[in-house]
């Protein structure tokens, strides 16, 4: 089983020694002069305005949380889905029930408003 | 036991949690210790592939990762205090949490002591040989013996919706 995972090993090893070989050897070749102007942070070439650790709007956390409850429903549909096929009817009422509790929740969210953006 | 290339793979995953897991309490910027969270997270998802859970190393970066983290990183953008950089991140606490980290130490060596006794031996032992895939099972499983629990967790998904949508309808107005 584990070797089916040396793929994966593989794409890991691969995708963080690209950036670090990458980096490494442009940084062994290139000139380092700094200057003042060349540090500064590039914004379409204007001089940049404020921090850029802005805060953000509150309304993307509602999404955010939204996002991790049907992530856990994602989370249980895999395992249905697998065994599906076997149980037949019976699964697929199950899970009727369970999205269907679940749509009420999106439906109250959604009367709430808290799907639109103002 | 453990194949060598597993055991190596096994210290590699730790070694990368508890650098990663340091970073989480020790770097100044709360932004960067929510990423070596994320970080740290993914490398447990690593050691449950490890121990043959491949369903839970899914939900691992599914939810965790995928969820959780970002809900963290959101919550850090969303505070107000974020631009302000000299903010103390660190513990005030530190002689308390280190106490409970040690206590928590000697709760799981104990745990692991007891295990070695009963197993005869040390490190990972290969999980009991599953002949169906992980998410089978347990799909199996939730649909005949467990319909209730399940049934009920999709009640306790829809109380957390409602919980956060009052919670942050209340924000937001």
């Amino acid at each position: 089983m584990l070797d089916s995972y040396g793929t994966v090993g593989i794409f890991l090893v691969v995708s963080v020694g690209f950036v670090v070989v990458t980096l490494g050897i442009a940084r062994l070749f290139r000139p380092q002069r700094p200057t003042p102007q060349k540090l500064s942070t590039y914004e379409c070439g204007e001089p940049t305005v404020g921090s850029s650790w802005v805060q953000f709007n509150v309304r993307y956390y509602i999404f955010a949380l939204l996002f991790v409850i049907f992530d856990v429903e994602v989370a249980f549909l895999i395992p249905w889905a697998v065994v599906f096929k076997q149980l037949g009817l019976f699964a697929l009422v199950e899970m009727l029930i369970f999205v269907g509790i679940l749509l009420f929740g999106l439906l109250y969210a959604w009367k709430k408003g808290v799907l639109k953006w103002v | 036991m453990l194949s060598e290339t597993a055991s190596l793979v096994f210290w590699v995953i730790a070694f990368v949690t508890i650098i990663s897991a340091i970073f989480v309490v020790s770097l100044r910027n709360i932004f960067h210790s929510a990423l070596f969270l994320v970080l740290c997270l993914f490398s447990v998802a690593g050691v449950f592939v490890l121990l043959d859970a491949e369903f839970l190393a899914g939900v691992q970066v599914l939810i965790y990762v995928g969820g959780v983290a970002i809900l963290m990183i959101f919550a850090v953008m969303l505070t107000s205090r974020m631009t302000n950089s000299e903010v103390r991140q660190q513990n005030e606490q530190k002689a308390l949490g280190a106490l409970v980290a040690f206590s928590f130490l000697l709760i799981v060596t104990g745990a692991i002591l007891k295990t070695m006794s009963v197993k005869g031996g040390f490190g990972l032992s290969p999980s009991p040989s599953v002949t169906i895939s992980t998410p089978h099972a347990i799909g199996r499983l939730l649909l005949t013996n467990f319909v209730l629990p399940f049934e009920l967790v999709s009640v306790l998904l829809l109380v957390a919706l409602i919980g956060a949508v009052v919670l942050a309808k209340k924000d937001g107005d």
